[in-house]
């Protein structure tokens, strides 16, 4: 369907008087003015200086669905307010109309319909056409990728994250930080950082050190000239990279939140003349508002990992004056564009628009549509084989469970034997509609990391518990600083009650299998745990599911 | 990146270097450790044990003392703690690992004239407090910080 059919579509449906088909005709009236997307994607300029922010977009070069999250659960003070807030509660707190394109976009609400009304998000080429738009009235815009951007599809495993590369340089990346790039191991990611980003993207992180003597590994920051405007991006790669994913990948580097670092990155940076300094990280969004009240003299974090489509900056006070933080979602779906007016030394005002990227309102770029085809080209086949067509809708987020993780559960159930299965609590990962066929593309976009082992052992209840127990921990702990994002593991075959504001140790209750409790030490000898992406060969295999 | 700095160490290699500096006077192997080495400290089973044992027994919270670790360790066998004193006279830092088997992990004497900033690594078995304990002036002074050891996961 072309955009010009998309049009005409939701005029008819329109006509049928459904609340959504109204807004969704809305939208049609707004696609007719004057630019890509027409009134949708008109962003009056403000200011001098301009950002546009897309994190976390899991290597997905072509529209998707992706449905957030129906359940996002704030620990201590982190209850009530963004990120954790879903669903109706997040359109009224940033007052979006329910039945809108914005609602569709931000929340999972009637999310089959809207889906099909709305059509795919994201896309690089349809991504491309919004920032050559948006650039052509905000001169001089920096373009920064908050990382997780070489990692979730299949080319992007099979051409070692090459084809992101590619697209990101003609896309105009202009800055980047990292973190599953790191999954590509130290002498892939440097190759590419000294090689093709050469001249041409930055790629900083002011956390990542040497084991030996403790040296920067990157450039902690870059000074850009803006319209007479001197700005620093400060790079925060994701402090718990050798620990959520295998060590080995960068077993000579060390990592960590690194806030007095951090300090110390800001202020010579303004000591150098930066009027503006802008964080762009991988921290996740809970942990970018504490790090927020804790450091002076940022102006933003424009914040990742933790894939939140957050529509309005969080404002954190500080010692320094205030800080925005915000956080851009995930799968390509938005780009976050910021722009600052700076006067006299210092940013006077802001504002800030988390716009979604929808494939029928913006047309393909034809550079960029012809770059992908081109990187495509080589995997179609394979990329194109049907496996199966679902019945029902499946999708990745949610604290607990996910119907896609379901799916993915039950068929290491069934094809390891065994009576448990652990699947980790990933966030990225694309949705299918009822009905669409699951294609070899697909089961890739769930699964496609560097270290994809499947292992299978006999656990004990306790050693179930202990593991549930740790993930748990790194979810919930009430110190954002303990915290290192993602979901709770997932979990096959086995039942659990989770009491999140308990301590670490007591929050998992009443596991059972069968309907019948496990019991500490009862199960020995039984194949209970099928653990996908274990790690043999080291002692932490019994990490199942991480 | 220094490389300069990491040539000369390779050059060097590490047991050679050390040999060297030994040669040269600088280090005593043995006999330094031997003066300083309080058993009964470094044997203590539990915080209060060891404390006693250094003579430590009720430390005074200070807010003089910084302590740079990790809030998650990477790897818990090789956990980077460092430790800053800005208290006048300090004369010794001890690092304690609250649930380690044996709490006291290290202790460094500082003899007067030198900054007392101390960096190692400590061996962790699971979450714990590690504490900064300072003797300055004859008195002991304390500080904080929890570092988690996980089994790791991730989502995001």
């Amino acid at each position: 369907m072309n955009r010009r059919e998309f049009l005409q579509l939701l005029s008819v449906a329109a006509a049928g008087g459904m609340p959504l088909a109204a807004a969704a005709a809305g939208l049609a009236r707004q696609g007719k003015g004057a630019g890509a997307g027409g009134g949708f994607y008109e962003l009056p300029r403000f200011g001098n200086v301009h950002l546009m922010h897309f994190t976390d977009c899991h290597a997905q070069l072509l529209p998707v669905h992706f449905r957030e999250p129906n359940v996002n659960l704030g620990i201590a003070d982190m209850g009530g307010r963004p990120p954790h807030l879903v669903g109706e509660a997040l359109l009224r707190h940033f007052g979006v109309r329910q039945g809108t394109p914005e609602a569709h976009a931000f929340t999972y609400l009637d999310f089959e319909k809207a889906a099909r009304t709305y059509g795919k998000v994201g896309g690089f080429a349809h991504l491309a056409t919004l920032v050559k738009q948006l650039r052509a009235g905000r001169p001089g815009a920096l373009l920064l990728d908050g990382g997780d951007t070489w990692q979730g599809s299949g080319t992007a495993l099979w051409t070692k994250g090459q084809d992101m590369v590619e697209a990101c340089k003609q896309l105009g990346v202009d800055v980047m930080t990292g973190h599953w790039e790191f999954t590509l191991g130290a002498e892939r990611v440097q190759k590419i950082v000294e090689g093709d980003f050469k001249g041409r993207i930055d790629f900083v992180a002011q956390n990542v050190k040497t084991a030996d003597f403790g040296d920067p590994v990157f450039p902690p920051y870059v000074i850009k000239p803006m319209n007479g405007v001197a700005v620093a991006i400060v790079g925060q790669a994701f402090p718990y990279t050798p620990i959520a994913n295998p060590r080995y990948f960068v077993a000579d580097w060390n990592f960590g939140i690194q806030e007095e670092a951090m300090q110390k990155a800001v202020d010579e940076a303004r000591a150098k003349g930066a009027q503006a300094v802008v964080v762009l990280s991988h921290n996740g969004m809970d942990v970018d508002i504490k790090m927020a009240a804790r450091v002076r003299g940022i102006d933003a974090i424009l914040g990742g990992h933790t894939h939140d489509g957050v529509p309005a900056p969080v404002v954190v006070k500080n010692a320094g004056g205030q800080t925005l933080v915000t956080n851009a979602g995930s799968n390509g779906k938005f780009l976050g564009v910021l722009d600052f007016d700076v006067r006299g030394g210092k940013v006077a005002d802001f504002r800030y628009k988390l716009l979604p990227v929808f494939a029928n309102l913006l047309p393909a770029d034809r550079d960029m549509e012809a770059l992908i085809r081109k990187l495509r080209a080589p995997y179609e086949a394979k990329l194109g084989e049907k496996l199966a067509v679902t019945e029902g809708l499946l999708y990745r987020r949610g604290n607990f469970n996910g119907t896609f993780d379901q799916l993915i559960l039950d068929g290491l159930m069934a094809m390891k034997d065994a009576e448990i299965a652990f699947s980790p609590g990933f966030r990225w990962g694309t949705t299918l509609l009822p009905g669409q066929p699951i294609l070899m593309e697909h089961l890739m976009d769930q699964t496609a990391i560097t270290y994809p082992y499947t292992t299978v052992s006999e656990m004990t209840g306790e050693t179930i518990k202990t593991v549930l127990e740790d993930v748990c921990d790194n979810l919930f702990n009430p110190d954002p600083y303990y915290q290192q994002g993602g979901d709770m593991v997932r979990v096959g075959g086995l039942a659990y009650t989770c009491d999140p504001n308990a301590k670490m140790g007591s929050r998992i209750l009443d596991m059972q299998l069968k309907g019948k409790p496990i019991e500490a030490a009862k199960n020995r000898g039984r194949r209970l745990g099928a653990g996908f992406r274990g790690k043999p060969a080291s002692p932490a295999a019994s990490r199942s599911g991480t | 990146m220094d490389r300069n700095r990491r040539e000369v160490m390779k050059a060097g290699g590490g047991a050679a270097l050390f040999a060297v500096l030994a040669a040269a006077g600088l280090i005593r192997p043995g006999e330094a450790l031997a003066n300083g080495w309080n058993k009964a400290a470094f044997e203590g089973k539990t915080m209060p044990e060891a404390l006693k044992a250094l003579g430590a027994a009720n430390p005074a919270n200070s807010t003089d003392i910084t302590m740079k670790a990790p809030d998650i360790a990477e790897n818990g066998a090789v956990v980077p703690v460092g430790v800053e004193s800005k208290i006048a006279g300090t004369e010794s830092i001890a690092i304690f690992v609250d649930k380690n088997p044996s709490p006291l992990a290290a202790s460094f004497d500082i003899p007067s004239g030198t900054e007392p900033s101390v960096t190692t690594r400590v061996k962790m078995g699971q979450t714990s407090d590690v504490y900064a304990v300072v003797k300055a002036n004859g008195k002991f002074f304390i500080a904080k910080k929890e570092i988690k050891v996980t089994l790791g996961g991730c989502g995001g």
